[in-house]
């Protein structure tokens, strides 16, 4: 027994000795368990705050208007009506611009509100012919279409009560065998004050069975798509295996270090800036060859459609596996031991896929967040493939995206060129 | 001053790391097809010099000059070949693969490096074994592929840091051949090692380094001539404790009796051991043992620098 634990105390005194290990098994949970944490804790989107949707309404009729005032008053939904200054003068979205807003990824979903919608909002009678709304959602993200439906019946009854009454009162008309006039002119009275009630902005609180607004959802990015979501995950899993690779063969600066190999290199007529172009070509070029076949699969079994975006793809590659490399390459020069590299690039590389998106969607984050996952490169990285392969937006729609990869990836390179002069001649 | 015929150069070189002056002024010339040994004990400033030769310690003052060259200047990488003390070589490649490697970085290409590596690897004796995974090789083997690395390009002035450490003596055999070879090639050679007997064997001159300064130089006689004389040292053991009468008539001969041991340096040494014998004889003190020992570079570095080698 006295062994076993003389065995257990020798691992503890390592322990407390290799900072790497120490790292590796203390800080980078906690530093994980903070970040799921702070996504999800408050029940995921609760926590993002407001689904944005454009709204159109075609209709302009009072009810049509009041279901819009019901829907701006919602917490969960921030509501856009123009597409420049909310609040300045200036036309209002055509359903052309609000489908274009969701296909740009501007907003994740957009409602339009059919001509004579006012007329016959409200039927608790299926049967009844009625306007239908058209949701028109970017189905990146699946609930935001979700929420903006259930809100859609939810504000039905709340900002239209008096049609709901009216749509009521037909039935009950149609069904009882017709009401007599002194009926009629009581409920048109009662209809008045409701109507009246609603419009002071203070909408009387009703339940009932949902369904009651006609509503169709169209998936305005996936319609054509076979397999939407799988684009997400191959350019997400994709770049973050490639950080790893990148870091862990960039660690082979470090074995040459610590062989002497380095030493005898820079005695040559190999200088540290051609050795690090040297690792930078390779690194980048598996790279290149792992998204590709990451993306090829992808094409082969789970019908990504990688054969209609290939310039995108390797635009959005090339930039992809520079910066990647570049990143390893940096954090190679920086470490001092194989296991320090090993701490350092499991930390970064999991904190920067989990806020930069290759875990989940960064829709599913709080806007803070979102904003915060924009340091990372994996965040710039996959806007830029989703935009190819999701939105099937132009090649030159992604020069923002490939000109923050690749200045990242010259800055990488410039800090892992100067941190290396720690190797050069003494 | 490119082009000189002086293969290694250096004036006055000063380095110091912090506070530590790991080289103090030192000067030292190789002359071709010359083997000159550094040695001196850990810490002494050896590394020091031989990574300012090989351009990987930039000096803070003095001239260093290989074949004219500065060290940092790409002809003199040319020209220079660099062995360091670790096996620097990529465990996984083959020897092929290695050499190839080293032979690209030293800017050789094409038919040149083809017939670069295939010439190391019969001189090294491993062209057998040209594909296998360099860390399956022996620790002999690994050591030839080392030096076969820093030579593939035809050095003129070759660095050899501790080449035979670790080596079991058939493998330190065939190095010593590969230098002899290097050295018939015309090849100036700077060798440090922690082997007195290798310097002996190996080297036309040796320089001895202690505190970044070099203390001594010039051939092995030469040494032993300046610092312990060419006095040879006579140790004698008796088979029966030495009465006082022997001992002090072996005083008057200048010897130093200890217990049964006898310890004397001589000038004229057959003169002056029939004397001794002569003494034990007449006192009927038997002998057992009796040794003659020529002054070696051991005790010239003990003497220089207070230190044993291997410390």
């Amino acid at each position: 027994m006295s062994m076993i634990l003389a065995v257990a105390k020798n691992r503890l005194m390592n322990l407390k000795r290799d900072r790497a290990a120490f790292v590796l098994a203390f800080v980078l949970p906690v530093a994980f368990f903070t970040i799921f944490a702070s996504i999800f804790s408050g029940g995921g989107r609760s926590a993002t705050g407001k689904v944005a949707v454009v709204i159109v309404d075609e209709d302009g009729s009072d009810a049509s208007r009041r279901f819009v005032a019901g829907l701006k008053a919602e917490a969960g939904l921030s509501v856009g009506l123009k597409p420049g200054d909310e609040k300045a003068a200036g036309p209002v979205y055509t359903a052309a611009q609000a489908e274009q807003a969701v296909r740009k990824g501007e907003v994740p979903v957009a409602l339009i509100i059919p001509r004579g919608f006012g007329e016959n909002a409200i039927a608790f009678d299926p049967g009844t012919k009625r306007a239908t709304l058209r949701i028109l959602a970017d189905t990146a993200d699946p609930i935001a279409p979700q929420v903006l439906n259930g809100l859609l019946q939810k504000v039905a009854m709340t900002s239209m009560p008096a049609a709901m009454a009216r749509s009521g009162m037909a039935e009950v008309d149609k069904w009882s065998g017709g009401l007599t006039p002194e009926q009629k002119a009581r409920m048109e009275q009662a209809l008045g004050a409701i109507e009246k009630e609603a419009t002071s902005g203070e909408p009387s609180a009703s339940k009932g069975p949902g369904g009651l607004v006609a509503v169709e959802t169209r998936d305005v990015l996936g319609e054509t798509k076979k397999n939407p979501t799988v684009t997400f995950y191959a350019a997400g899993l994709g770049v973050m295996f490639l950080l790893f690779s990148a870091t862990g063969a960039g660690g082979a600066l470090i074995e040459e270090a610590e062989s002497g190999t380095l030493d005898r290199i820079l005695a040559t007529r190999v200088s540290m800036t051609k050795l690090l172009l040297g690792k930078l070509v390779y690194l980048a070029g598996v790279g290149v060859a792992q998204l590709t076949l990451m993306f090829v699969w992808g094409a082969v079994f789970f019908g990504l459609e990688l054969w209609s975006h290939i310039p995108g793809f390797l635009i959005m590659t090339l930039a992809t596996a520079l910066v990647s490399s570049a990143f390893g390459l940096m954090l190679a020069s920086v470490c001092r031991s194989r296991m320090q590299l090993v701490a350092l690039s499991n930390l970064s590389i999991l904190l920067m896929s989990a806020l930069g998106g290759s875990l989940f969607p960064r829709f599913l984050m709080s806007e803070k967040l979102q904003k915060i996952g924009l340091i990372t490169l994996n965040a710039w990285a996959l806007d830029g493939f989703q935009k190819i392969f999701w939105r099937d937006e132009p090649v030159w729609a992604i020069w923002p995206q490939v000109a923050v990869l690749t200045t990242l990836g010259i800055a990488f390179f410039l800090i892992a060129r100067r941190v290396a002069e720690r190797w050069e001649a003494a | 001053m490119a082009d000189s015929t002086i293969p290694l150069e250096i004036r006055d070189l000063s380095k110091s790391f912090g506070e530590r002056r790991a080289l103090d002024g030192i000067s030292l010339d190789l002359a071709p097809g010359e083997i000159l040994g550094l040695l001196g004990p850990n810490g002494a400033g050896k590394t020091t010099l031989v990574r300012s030769v090989a351009g990987r310690v930039t000096p803070e003052g003095g001239t260093l000059r290989i074949l004219g060259y500065e060290a940092s200047d790409d002809r003199a990488r040319l020209v220079r070949g660099w062995v360091p003390q670790e096996i620097a070589l990529y465990p996984l490649l083959s020897p092929w693969e290695n050499l190839w490697t080293f032979g690209r970085y030293q800017g050789l290409s094409g038919a040149a490096l083809e017939a670069g590596i295939r010439t190391s690897l019969e001189w090294i004796e491993l062209a057998d074994r040209a594909n296998d995974k360099t860390d399956k090789l022996s620790g002999g083997m690994k050591r030839r592929l080392n030096i076969a690395a820093g030579t593939i390009h035809g050095p003129k002035v070759l660095l050899l840091d501790e080449p035979t450490v670790g080596v079991d003596p058939q493998s330190r055999e065939r190095i010593y051949a590969m230098i002899g070879e290097l050295k018939g090639r015309g090849v100036s050679l700077v060798y440090t090692t922690h082997y007195m007997e290798e310097a002996e064997r190996l080297c036309d001159r040796i320089a001895i380094i202690d505190h970044g300064k070099i203390i001594a130089s010039g051939t092995k006689d030469e040494l032993v001539k300046k610092t312990v004389g060419t006095r040879q040292a006579v140790a004698l053991d008796a088979a029966t404790p030495i009465p006082q009468a022997l001992a002090e008539k072996l005083g008057r001969l200048g010897a130093t009796v200890d217990g049964m041991q006898v310890r004397l340096s001589v000038e004229d040494p057959a003169g002056e051991i029939r004397r001794l014998l002569e003494l034990f004889h007449a006192e009927n003190v038997p002998v057992q043992d009796l040794t003659l020992k020529t002054p070696t570079l051991e005790q010239v570095f003990l003497q220089l620098t207070g230190r044993e080698l291997r410390e």
